[in-house]
C-alpha cells in the first residue's frame, strides 16, 4: 500500500460556478506533489463540529506543486446535498481539510498508443490532466465528452487545448451531437485505432463504455464513482465486485484498489438500479438465507 | 504529564484508547497517518471463521452526527488473518485486541482456536467476542440479545483463550435490560464488557421511496449515539457498584470524536476507550483523541488516568 498520502488543513482560494458546477481550488500542502492522474482527495465538509461527518471524495481535476500559494489541488464538485452544498458555498479563504491523493491512478500505456478519453458529465474533471500526461509520452489523444444537456458539460474549451480531437454529445442535443456518448464512442477508437479508451462517470456509461471498448478492440480503463465513507480504505462501504487476475471475483474497496479498474474486470452483471449485488460466485457470498 | 496507563483484567496498557471494530480495518490504512502502536491496543476488524463478501450496496448512509452501516461482516477469514494481518499487526509493536465472530457459538470456539495457533499471538492483549453486530440476515444470530445465547458463547470462548489473555464480550444496547446481559457475560466467565454496539435502524431515500440501505436494515453510530453509550455504561457500572453484577472493566465505545467525549465515557465508569466513526471523517482521530483526554486529564488536576474512570458516579446529585 502506497505511503504518499497526506491530511492537511487546506484553505479555498478560488471558488467560480462553470456551468451546474464548481471549480474549487484548495491550497493543500503535500497533496500536489504525490498525486497522478485518476487519484482523489477526500474533503470533511461543515468544519470540525459537523453533524455531516463522512468525507466527500472528489477526483482530482488539477494539481499545481508549488503556486504562489503553496501546492494547490483543483476539484469539481455538483452541489447534489447538505455536504456538496456546503463546498459549493466556500468563499476566498475559507478552511477545508483534505485527505489525499488517494486511490490508485489510471495506469498510462509503455508505448504511445492512440488513447480516447471518455467524460460523463463532471466525470471529464481528472482527464485533461490525464491527456497532457499521455500527450507527454506520444500518445493520440482524443476525447469524448457527454452530459445530459450543455451546462451539464465540463471543459469542453479546455478539451481542445489538451486533446488532438474532441467529439461533444449531450442527450436533449443543446450542444454537440444528440445522444450519447457510446453512440459515437465507437466510430472515434476506430477511425484513431485506439488501444485504450479511459473513462470517468456515471456506473451505466462506463458499462457501456467498457461493450463498446471491448466490441472495437480497446482495453477500457474506467473510473468509478462509488459513494464513500472515509476514502482511506477502512470503512468498507464503496465495495464493488470485481474479477481478479486469478479469475476470482471479491468485493473490492474502490478507494484503495479502485477508483480505477478494467472495465472487463468490473462484474457489471450485479449493477442494477442504484444497488450492486454480491454475486453468487464471489469470494464469501451469502449462502442461501443471506448473512 | 499525566499517567495515561490503564489495567484491564490484569493487562496493563499504555494508555486507555483504541479504535473501534470495524472502523480501522487491520491496522495498514491507518498506519499510514499515525503508528498504530501509540495506540492503547488497536482493535481489528470483527474476523469470522471463513472469507465473507459482505453485503450488497448501499451500505451506507449519512444520519445526523451518525451514520447507518450494513458492511455485514466482510472479511478475508480466520486463516488469512492469522497469516496476513496479525503478523503486520505484531511487526508494527501494536497491541492487539482481536474481534471474532460466530454463525454459531461452536463457530466462535473455532476462530479463537485458530486464532491461538497464530505465530503472531502474542501481540493479542485480549479478544473481543462480537456477539452483538446487528447486519446479519437472521436477527436471532443476535447472541447478544439472549442472555442464555450470550452465555454460550462467551463460554466458547472463554474456554479456547489462554489465561491471562482477556475476553471481553461486546454488547449491544438494542434490548430491554443490558444490565441482564452484562451478568449473564461476566458470569459466563466474560472477563470485561465492550459498550456498545450499533443501534438497528433504517434511512428512507425520499427520491426513490424505499430503503437506502441494500440491506433495509443498518447499525447506527457515531456522535449521535454516544449518550445511549454512556447511558448503557453507566447503568452496568452502577450495577458493578451496588454489587448485583460480577465487577469487571469495562471498554467504553460509542459517539466518541473528541478527548471531552471520550471523558465522558470514562467518567461513567470505562477504563478503555474506543473511537468508531469518527475515524471516518478524520483518518487521525484515535490518536487525536488520546492526546485530548490527556489534556483533560491534566485539566482535572488529576495526575493519574484511572482517577477519572467512574468518577461521575461519586458526584452524582440525590435527590
Amino acid at each position: 500500500m502506497s505511503a504518499g498520502v497526506v491530511q492537511v488543513a487546506g484553505e479555498v482560494i478560488a471558488n467560480r460556478r462553470v456551468g451546474a458546477y464548481h471549480h474549487l481550488t484548495l491550497v493543500a500542502p503535500g497533496v500536489a506533489e504525490l498525486a497522478h492522474p485518476g487519484q482523489f482527495v477526500a474533503l470533511a465538509v461543515g468544519g470540525p463540529t459537523s453533524a455531516n461527518l463522512l468525507r466527500r471524495c472528489f477526483s482530482i481535476h488539477k494539481v499545481k506543486p508549488s503556486g504562489t500559494y503553496g501546492g494547490t489541488v483543483d476539484v469539481v464538485v455538483a452541489a447534489h446535498g447538505p455536504g456538496t452544498q456546503w463546498l459549493t458555498g466556500l468563499s476566498a479563504h475559507d478552511a477545508v481539510d483534505v485527505v489525499g491523493p488517494l486511490g490508485r491512478p489510471f495506469p498510462l500505456p509503455a508505448e504511445p498508443v492512440a488513447c480516447v478519453l471518455v467524460g460523463g458529465g463532471y466525470g471529464s474533471a481528472p482527464l485533461f490532466w490525464l491527456a497532457e500526461a499521455l500527450r507527454e509520452r506520444g500518445c493520440h489523444v482524443e476525447m469524448v465528452l457527454g452530459a445530459a444537456s450543455e451546462d451539464r458539460l465540463f471543459g469542453v474549451v479546455e478539451a481542445r487545448r489538451s486533446a488532438d480531437g474532441v467529439t461533444v454529445t449531450t442527450d436533449d442535443g443543446s450542444a454537440g451531437r444528440r445522444g450519447w456518448v457510446s453512440d459515437v464512442l465507437g466510430d472515434v477508437v476506430d477511425r484513431t485505432s485506439a488501444g485504450v479508451v479511459y473513462a470517468c462517470g456515471p456506473m451505466g456509461m462506463l458499462r457501456s463504455v467498457t461493450d463498446v471498448a471491448r466490441a472495437h478492440g480497446a482495453v477500457a480503463q474506467v473510473a468509478v464513482e462509488e459513494s464513500m465513507a472515509c476514502g482511506v480504505g477502512v470503512c468498507m462501504t464503496c465495495v464493488m465486485p470485481v474479477t481478479g487476475n486469478d479469475g476470482v471475483t471479491r468485493m473490492v474497496r474502490s478507494c484503495v484498489e479502485g477508483p480505477v479498474f478494467r472495465g472487463d474486470r468490473v462484474r457489471w452483471d450485479a449493477i442494477e438500479g442504484g444497488i450492486t449485488r454480491v454475486p453468487d460466485d464471489a469470494l464469501g457470498a451469502p449462502r442461501p438465507g443471506g448473512h | 504529564m499525566a499517567d495515561m496507563t490503564t489495567v484491564l483484567a490484569g493487562v496493563e496498557l499504555p494508555n486507555p484508547v483504541m479504535t473501534a471494530s470495524g472502523c480501522a480495518a487491520n491496522g495498514q490504512e491507518l498506519h499510514r497517518f499515525f503508528p498504530v502502536s501509540e495506540l492503547g491496543a488497536f482493535v481489528t476488524k470483527t474476523v469470522m471463521k471463513d472469507p465473507r463478501s459482505g453485503r450488497a450496496t448501499p451500505r451506507m448512509a449519512e444520519t445526523a452526527s451518525g451514520m447507518l452501516n450494513s458492511i455485514g461482516l466482510q472479511g478475508p477469514g480466520i486463516d488469512v488473518f492469522c497469516e496476513k494481518d496479525l503478523p503486520w499487526l505484531a511487526e508494527q509493536g501494536a497491541r492487539v485486541l482481536v474481534s471474532v465472530a460466530g454463525n454459531t457459538a461452536e463457530e466462535f470456539g473455532e476462530v479463537v482456536q485458530r486464532l491461538v495457533a497464530s505465530p503472531a499471538w502474542s501481540c493479542v492483549v485480549g479478544v473481543e467476542a462480537n456477539i452483538s453486530c446487528p447486519n446479519v440476515a437472521n436477527r436471532g444470530l443476535v447472541f447478544a440479545c439472549d442472555p442464555v445465547s450470550s452465555e454460550r458463547v462467551v463460554q466458547i470462548v472463554r474456554t479456547r483463550v489462554p489465561d491471562g489473555v482477556p475476553v471481553f464480550a461486546k454488547l449491544t444496547p438494542d434490548v430491554t435490560d443490558i444490565v441482564a446481559i452484562a451478568d449473564a457475560a461476566l458470569r459466563a466467565g466474560a472477563d470485561g464488557l465492550t459498550m456498545i454496539n450499533t443501534l438497528l435502524g433504517i434511512v428512507i431515500d425520499t427520491d426513490l421511496l424505499r430503503p437506502q440501505l441494500a440491506g433495509t436494515t443498518g447499525g447506527l453510530s457515531g456522535p449521535a449515539v454516544r449518550p445511549v453509550a454512556v447511558r448503557a455504561i453507566w447503568q452496568v457500572v452502577s450495577a458493578m457498584r451496588a454489587g448485583t453484577v460480577p465487577t469487571a472493566p469495562v471498554i467504553g465505545v460509542g459517539g466518541v470524536r473528541t478527548g471531552k467525549d471520550a471523558l465522558e465515557l470514562v467518567a461513567a465508569g470505562a477504563c478503555a476507550v474506543q473511537v468508531g466513526t469518527a475515524t471516518f471523517n478524520d483518518p487521525h482521530a484515535p490518536r487525536r483523541v488520546l492526546t485530548e483526554l490527556e489534556a483533560e486529564v491534566t485539566r482535572h488536576g488529576v495526575t493519574r488516568f484511572a482517577d477519572l474512570v467512574g468518577i461521575a458516579h461519586e458526584r452524582m446529585v440525590t435527590l
